[in-house]
């Protein structure tokens, strides 16, 4: 139906999840929350609550910790969701990608619509890539039904 | 009252009373952004959020959860229905307990710390607000001496003017009641609040999030058409009196911070019952 896929796209909530790296990006975010960027102009609302978000941003470099609440926390959220990955670190592992600990991008967690590799993003750059998501969103009508599979080496 | 009439009320209550509490709600956000000096959501925007989470695949915690949300919309909307219909205002407000009661009882049967933190401070913002608002049935009955909505409208002179104080001392029970600052302690619906992830709404997904979202639409609608019962005689002083009350509960979110549960309990029975109870005694002894 339009008007549902309509709706969709003029209210994306987001969640935002810091997984580690240098925090840039995730102030970067933030910023892009502030008055003076307004994102909710967009009827974007950081929810902080998987189970009300629309769009997982991932910022900083997946760790072997923070990758387990990050696969957690997309497993939380209802279908429809997309899931932007926001500067280098998040998109490949970036300046720390040869790190001990450390999965080599995002999308080794959790499959991954969007990327965006800046280091740091600006905000300008983010609100094109939620924009952008926000297309996806409505886009993906029929996305519940196929629902990502659960990667069997990630549960509990 | 004559059929056709109550036949109307009915419609209007299932159909313009949700128009009427979403497009105040955006409103209400729009007026926000503009006092923080950003352009804010589209008037819209509730509207937007509904389907969407109307349409977002549902997932519920346990399936008890989801009687409580019906419930709790039931409640709200049989509230505004049975005030418009003019009927028992002490009837009226147990139904609409009964709502917040529905909504607590959904926050507490879910294991998860945030979902019962919140509805325990729900708990305690319900035994703040409730003598308050006995005590206003209370001087109402005093005043025009029947419980019945409908009455309100028959007097000569408003409400108000006999009721001044307990038209204060709602002040803070209507903003309890909406989820403001200071006293939006349980959960804030539309704010990046993140104490307590979202409080008692935080186990709450997709279309059911969606009738929480509704009922508190509902919600608004029925505090409103309570305060403008303290102007029933005349229907642009009771569209005035809400208008201020909106308006003033929006710029009193704004400027200020949220207060503990102890404070609200504290200045809420100080100050809201102290003039409730001043405004009371007063038609007792010089009435
Ligand atoms: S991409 Fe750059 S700015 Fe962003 S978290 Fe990584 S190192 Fe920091």
């Amino acid at each position: 139906m339009a008007w549902v896929s309509s709706a969709r796209k003029r209210s994306p909530w987001l969640l935002h999840y810091e997984t580690g790296g240098c925090n840039g990006c995730a102030i970067e975010f933030v910023a892009a929350l502030t008055p003076l960027y307004d994102l909710e102009r967009f009827g974007m609302l950081n929810t902080g609550n998987p189970k009300h978000a629309d769009i997982l941003v991932v910022t900083g470099c997946v760790n072997a910790r923070s990758g387990r609440v990050l696969r957690n926390l997309y497993e939380q959220m209802s279908e429809p969701k997309v899931v932007v990955a926001v500067g280098v670190c998040a998109c490949t592992g970036g300046i720390f990608h040869d790190g001990y600990n450390l999965a080599p991008g995002a999308d080794k967690v959790v499959p991954v619509d969007l990327y965006l590799p800046n280091c740091a993003a600006r905000p300008e750059a983010i609100i094109d890539a939620l924009l952008t998501a926000a297309d996806l969103l409505a886009e993906t009508r029929r996305r519940d039904q196929h629902a990502h599979q659960r990667a069997p080496d990630q549960q509990g | 009252m004559s059929y056709p009439a109550g036949l109307g009320i009915i419609l209007a209550t299932f159909l313009l009373a949700p128009v009427v509490g979403g497009l105040l709600t955006g409103l209400e956000r729009k007026v926000i952004a503009r006092l923080q000096g950003r352009v804010g959501p589209p008037l819209t925007q509730p509207f937007y959020d509904l389907v969407k989470l109307w349409h977002k695949r549902p997932q519920a915690a346990n399936r008890i959860q989801i009687v409580y949300v019906y419930a709790h919309l039931f409640f709200m909307v049989t509230s505004l229905l049975a005030f418009l219909l003019g009927q028992d205002l002490l009837l009226i407000l147990f139904i609409f307990s009964f709502a917040t009661v529905a909504l607590i009882l959904g926050g507490l049967s879910v294991d998860s710390p945030y979902s019962r933190i919140g509805s325990q401070r729900e708990i305690i913002q319900l035994v703040t607000y409730e003598p308050i608002l006995v005590l206003l049935v209370i001087a109402y009955y005093q005043v025009t001496g029947s419980f019945m909505v409908s009455q309100a409208r028959s007097l000569e002179q408003p409400l108000l003017f006999t009721l001044p104080l307990v038209l204060i001392s709602f002040l803070p029970v209507f903003i309890i009641k909406v989820r403001k600052s200071p006293f939006d302690l349980a959960t804030q619906l539309h704010e990046p609040h993140q104490e307590l992830v979202k409080g008692i709404i935080t186990e709450y997904s997709g279309p059911y999030l969606a009738l929480i979202e509704l009922a508190s639409w509902y919600e608004l609608v029925f505090l409103l058409a309570l305060v403008s019962l303290f102007w029933a005689t005349n229907w642009v002083g009771g569209l005035l009196l809400a208008a201020i009350f909106f308006f003033a509960v929006t710029v009193i979110d704004n400027i200020t911070p949220r207060v503990t549960y102890s404070w609200m309990v504290k200045f809420v029975w100080k100050v809201g019952l102290g003039l409730a109870v001043v405004n009371v005694a007063w038609l007792y002894l010089w009435k």
